[in-house]
């Protein structure tokens, strides 16, 4: 068994947002590392130090009786082919078709044992476009749940808008998902640490990195590399839903748990409204316990560990984000109380 | 006592077979290595990894699929014939077949050459998982989403279809000819019996598993993806069905590999560590082929056997292979 788990981006975007800029930048550029591309044409890339393979995507339901687990097939052939070379990748980007919803990619990397034990999911990266993003949130199914699944996203095409008009694509962006990490880009210039070997998906690392994250009520300005005011808008209302967008956020913030009432509440909420619930991510403190507990879910799918131990300058206190369709706030909230230490 | 003669490849190794005395081992790196003798050859055969190989019928060669499009040919004495090539893509699998027949499959489409090179092509909806070829009549098993379809390779005649909702992986059809069975997704193998189409299901694996062999006249179908080899029997009217499978070999630790002796009712394990016996379903007596890796070979990916039956090749996940002789 492989010790190392190679990180896997995943690129999504609406066809024209600038996915291919993004992923000719990636491959051009002199990082000195070996990624293996999985893509769904071959289009106009290719670079020599590089393995590009061509993949028809392929989803199927994990026979498990639970409909939302769905996974890419392709995905886990490619994944167990790749790992037959020697020598390993630093990385593997996929890109997926600008109609493709990043669920079943992302589930691969938790649902597969085998693709599980070598490569681990690093973050998704999606690619808007400022100047097409409304009025593709407005028609489109998949550019909502792209910008709802992201963990970083590059709004490009910055040039082409007014800042006001940018400050109001930003603020529907943090409407459906208000802890992604927004750049601004043009034409994709962006340093690749920010893309890449992020660690964005596994929140355990993006908390060392950034341990504001998850911080509901604040903004998230000191992560960029630009400026931008709010424009009087408004972080503390907490649950963010915009008309017409089905998909909408709900930040919840309680003190210390008790782990015997929040496990078996998070797996109920889980079992019962997984289908609606497409990402779910927490910083937790339990009760007589000295570690944050962070717990990440897709679905149905939940994972939680113990991070590091609370540092004396923090407040003990847990939050938990669900990003998802047709939320009941107030049932969560009251859950999520009912099970304070 | 056996004795082991080992080398250290350097690359995955994905498939091992003998032709004749000579064994074969075809690796990650693309190259296949010759062992007869103290040494082992070098034969480059692939512009990137080989991802699937299965020894022609007459024994004399091995067929290899790798993701450089290529379908190759080696002899045993390290003679390399191209057999066909897809250019950007991957063959994900290759099984031979009667009269020199060889079938590759490139994502959704299995083909099938004939030994004077023509080809027949075979489209369906969703990727090829798995090939096999029936024993007796020019027929390939093609395992894919929900199912297996069973083509008629040499005609236009409409596919028989085996339908079983879930993700099938590795197809093998049992010696007899009787039985399809197929390794799934979800840690089970699914079979039909092809006389009536019946369905069985045999679940209760830990893991994928990812391996199948036959025993000697069909009795016997072992598997992996279990902390034992599992060993379902084949030999009543109504297959496995109702019957306790034999648990062979359990140990701590997956069994990742498992090849039937081709004369005795004994069946070769090799396990996650590296570890490799040789178990009698009679009484379950095992005999340690190879001792458990220091660490750093990886599972055994690969195990097969000459046709006597005096030698075994193995491979393991991080390049270390050789021959068992017993």
């Amino acid at each position: 068994m492989a010790e190392t788990q190679i990180p896997v981006t995943v690129l999504t975007g609406y066809l024209g947002a600038g996915k291919t800029t993004l992923l000719n930048r990636i491959l051009s550029e002199n990082h000195g590392k070996r990624y293996a591309v999985i893509v769904n044409e071959f289009g106009e890339i290719g670079i020599d130090n590089d393995l590009i393979v061509e993949s028809d995507e392929e989803v199927f339901e994990m026979n498990n009786g639970c409909v939302c687990c769905t996974v890419r097939g392709d995905l886990i052939r490619v994944v167990e082919g790749l790992m037959k070379r020697p020598g390993g990748f630093d990385g593997i980007l996929v890109e997926t078709t600008g109609l493709a919803d990043p669920v079943p990619v992302a589930q691969t990397f938790f649902m597969d044992e085998e693709v599980k034990a070598r490569s681990k999911l690093d973050a998704v990266v999606t690619v808007a476009d400022a100047k097409n993003l409304l009025a593709r949130l407005a028609d489109s199914h998949e550019a909502e749940e792209q910008i709802a699944f992201a963990d970083v996203i590059l709004l490009n095409k910055a040039d082409l808008v007014s800042k006001d008009e940018l400050a109001v694509v930003e603020r529907r962006i943090r409407g459906i998902n208000p802890h992604a990490l927004i750049h601004r880009t043009e034409r994709c210039a962006i340093p690749l640490d920010r893309v890449l070997d992020r660690g964005a998906f596994d929140l355990d690392r993006i908390l060392s990195i950034e341990p504001d994250f998850l911080e509901g009520g604040h903004d998230h300005d000191h992560h960029h590399d630009h400026d931008h005011d709010h424009d009087g808008h408004d972080h503390h209302h907490h649950h963010h839903d915009i008309a017409g967008s089905g998909i909408a956020s709900v930040s919840l913030r309680a003190g210390a748990l008790d782990p015997k009432a929040f496990f078996p509440w998070i797996e109920r909420i889980t079992q019962e409204f997984g289908p609606q619930i497409l990402r779910l991510k927490g910083i937790l403190s339990f009760k007589d316990d000295g570690e944050r507990y962070v717990v990440q879910g897709v679905h149905m799918i939940i994972e939680g560990n113990h991070q590091r131990p609370w540092k004396d300058s923090e407040k003990r206190e847990s939050r938990l984000v669900f990003i998802g369709r047709k939320l009941d706030e107030a049932m969560l909230k009251a859950g999520f109380e009912a099970c304070l230490a | 006592m056996p004795t082991i003669q080992e080398f250290p490849f350097g690359a995955f190794v994905v498939q091992v077979a003998f032709l004749g005395e000579t064994a074969v081992f075809a690796l990650g790196d693309g190259t296949i290595r010759l062992v007869d003798g103290p040494a082992a050859v070098s034969v480059a055969a692939h512009g990137g990894a080989v991802l699937s190989a299965d020894v022609v019928r007459d024994g004399r060669r091995l067929v290899t699929g790798g993701d450089d499009g290529v379908v190759a040919a080696v002899d045993a004495k390290g003679g390399i014939a191209k057999l066909a090539e897809r250019p950007r893509k991957w063959i994900d699998h290759v099984a031979a077949g009667p009269n020199g027949a060889v079938a590759f499959s490139v994502g959704r489409e299995a083909v099938v050459r004939a030994a004077d090179g023509t080809e027949r092509s075979f489209s369906h909806q969703r990727a090829v998982s798995g090939l096999a070829f029936a024993p007796k009549g020019f027929r390939l098993a093609v395992a894919r989403l929900d199912g297996v379809t069973l083509w008629w390779a040499g005609t236009d005649a409409a596919p028989v279809t085996l339908e079983w909702k879930g993700a099938h992986l590795g197809v093998s059809y049992s010696p007899d000819g009787k039985f399809v069975v197929t390794t799934m997704q979800e840690n089970a193998l699914h079979g039909w019996r092809l006389e009536d189409g019946r369905d069985m299901r045999m679940s209760g694996y830990p893991a994928k598993p990812r391996s199948m062999s036959w025993s000697v006249k069909s009795r016997f179908l072992a598997t992996s993806g279990a902390n034992a080899a599992i060993l379902w029997p084949f030999h009543f009217k109504d297959g496995p069905m109702g019957k306790s499978p034999l648990e062979l070999g359990a140990r701590e630790v997956l069994v990742t590999r498992v090849a039937c002796h081709p004369r005795e009712e004994v069946v070769a394990v090799g396990y996650q560590d590296g570890m490799v016996l040789a178990i009698r379903f009679q009484d379950g007596s095992e005999s340690l082929l190879r001792r458990p890796g220091n660490g750093t070979d990886g599972p055994v990916t690969a195990l097969g056997w000459a046709d006597s039956g005096k030698h075994l090749a193995f491979g393991t996940e991080q390049g270390a292979g050789g021959v068992i002789s017993l």
